[in-house]
């Protein structure tokens, strides 16, 4: 039997960007390729995908590393032509680690046995929960300043919030939207749009309050990656090689 | 001492500075050689261009650059040195209590000495603490708990030994725990950056005054939090206060936020000298303004009481300096 190999086609490197584009850096909840983390990707004629991507620094913690790597490999060999996606990370402490375990379908356990104690799962949950609060509070300023009241907003269900047109800034509301569903409780369509991470009802006397929580946790993860984009820049250039 | 425009001198602690030496000389590994690209990259990356130092300058700067870029150019009238050991990456340590107390000897009405302690030290540790308080007298610590120490990557401070050692420094007549957190730590599946084991230690330890380094970032969020809950814990402001050149909306967010949730009498700034310099920190620091809508946002602003308070009155406070008295030495000298 022949084995006939995929040629690369037109727009598959697009649809390679596209998929890098949905990976977040968990710790930051932003693009790894917004951030400008992906530094080269190449496709070969067997429909293999190579990947390298670098941080801003040496030390960057290994397990947000390992959990960028881990899921740039889930999605592009998402793709229906892609044979194998080899994620590669550069100039890092544990770099050689973690292309290791990553390459080799391990996990982060498996990856780090005398390092790690456990899995990622709750690290992951930790952060994609803040992730949740700094999207929604970034939407909540945007209706606030749009002139909704807090009354209307703790009213809103999310069929309505769906309908919503936010001038220039539909990709908050698209945001909000995507991960509403992994947290506050039942997302349907009559379900109330903004509630706390929990599914507690948000009211309208607690409203200033709750927001100043949610402030802290934008406002760290807004610097962190200012910082972040300061330091890949420094080290890298604007060239990014 | 830093004078407005209108003649009013304000006094300056400057609570975090450092004297290292990083040559290839002293480093003992390839972490050695990465630690110090890190610490220059974050230098080069916030410093104004007219700031920035080659690699070599940065490598070891010296005694006398230190005195002249912190009190002769730089306002500050006194600086609190905190130690760094960091024995896994560099020969003779980065920069140990021994290596700052002959920098406090040179310049004694000028440096504060703070120690160090490690609680993986076990027994010996708490001996060797007794007498670094004997010999140099010191009320405060450094402790890095992303310290690399044998097979150990890091410590957290409501570990039994951790506790053990608060005791004894407490006991000892230490009063100031400086705390950075460092992202080397294992188990490698925990968030390295965590600040709970300050709100544990914090709470544990009420007589006890707690600094986090950098103002617990990059958990700037859950630092807020824990320093809202207990009347103990302090932030430095090193690495948030470089911000204020090259990022003030940030900035300006950042401040807001610990105003409103730490407030103006429990914030130090601190320079983090030789990574940025006092100089242009201050002078931006002094001009600085909170934005109007951030002031009608959080209800907080940074007036000019507390700028006085960030830049050295909470710090004196602290450290037992008699403000007054202290000028007219440094006056007289």
């Amino acid at each position: 039997m022949s084995i006939s190999l995929a040629q690369p086609g037109d727009g598959w490197l697009d649809d390679v960007w596209t998929r890098l584009d949905m990976v977040s850096d968990p710790e930051l909840d932003q693009s790894v390729a917004e951030m400008g983390f992906v530094n080269s990707v190449a496709l070969t004629d067997g429909g293999d995908v190579r990947v390298s991507f670098r941080l801003p620094t040496f030390w960057c913690a290994p397990n947000f590393a390992f959990l960028m790597a881990y899921d740039m490999r889930e999605a592009v060999e998402s793709l229906d032509w892609v044979r194998r996606a080899e994620i590669t990370l550069q100039d890092h402490c544990h770099a050689e680690d973690i292309n290791r375990g990553v390459g080799g379908g391990l996990s982060f356990a498996e990856t780090f046995p005398d390092q790690a104690t456990a899995e990622l799962d709750e690290l992951r949950a930790t952060f994609r929960r803040k992730a949740f609060q700094g999207r929604q509070e970034a939407l909540l300023r945007r209706l606030l300043e749009d002139g909704m009241t807090p009354e209307s907003i703790c009213a809103m269900r999310i069929g309505e919030l769906q309908r919503l047109e936010l001038v220039d800034a539909a990709r908050l509301l698209e945001r909000y939207l995507e991960i509403r569903g992994e947290f506050g409780g039942p997302a349907g369509e009559n379900d109330t749009a903004f509630t706390a991470p929990d599914g507690d009802a948000l009211s309208s006397e607690e409203f200033s309050g709750y927001l100043q929580d949610l402030r802290r946790v934008r406002v760290n993860a807004a610097f962190n990656a200012n910082m972040c984009r300061s330091l890949l820049q420094t080290r890298y250039g604007d060239g990014g090689e | 001492m830093y004078k407005t425009s209108d003649g009013e001198e304000i006094f300056v602690v400057d609570a975090h500075i450092h004297l290292w030496d990083a040559r290839p000389g002293n480093q003992r590994n390839i972490h050695g050689a990465q630690f110090i690209n890190c610490f220059h990259d974050y230098h080069s990356g916030l410093s104004p261009a007219e700031y920035v130092w080659p690699a070599e300058k940065f490598q070891h700067y010296g005694a006398e650059t230190l005195y002249e870029d912190l009190f002769v150019n730089g306002y500050d009238d006194m600086a609190i040195c905190q130690p760094t050991y960091l024995k896994d990456f560099y020969l003779d340590g980065f920069n140990t209590t021994e290596q700052n107390a002959e920098l406090r000897d040179k310049y004694p009405e000028r440096i504060i000495l703070n120690g160090a302690f490690d609680p993986r030290d076990g027994e010996p540790g708490l001996e060797a603490l007794e007498a670094l308080v004997e010999t140099y007298g010191i009320i405060g610590v450094k402790l890095y708990t992303a310290e690399w120490h044998g097979e150990s990557k890091g410590y957290k401070l409501s570990d039994p030994w951790a506790k053990r050692y608060l005791e004894k420094a407490q006991a000892l007549g230490i009063k100031i725990i400086h705390v950075h957190k460092g992202p080397t730590i294992l188990p490698l599946n925990r968030d390295a950056f965590d600040v709970a084991d300050i709100d544990d230690a914090a709470t544990d330890f009420p007589e006890l005054t707690f600094v986090v380094d950098h103002v617990g970032l990059p958990r700037l969020d859950d630092f807020c939090w824990i320093a809202t809950q207990e009347k103990n814990v302090y932030g430095g402001l090193a690495v948030a206060s470089a911000f204020v050149h090259a990022r003030p909306r940030y900035f300006a967010e950042m401040m807001a936020e610990l105003l409103f949730w730490v407030g103006e009498d429990k914030l130090l700034f601190a320079s983090d000298y030789g990574i940025w310099q006092p100089k242009w920190l201050i002078e931006k620091f002094m001009a600085f303004e909170m934005p109007e809508d951030l002031k009608a946002e959080t209800g907080v602003d940074l007036t000019p009481e507390a700028k006085r308070k960030i830049l050295g009155l909470n710090a004196a406070k602290l450290y037992g300096i008699d403000v007054e008295a202290k000028k007219a030495a440094l006056g007289a000298a």
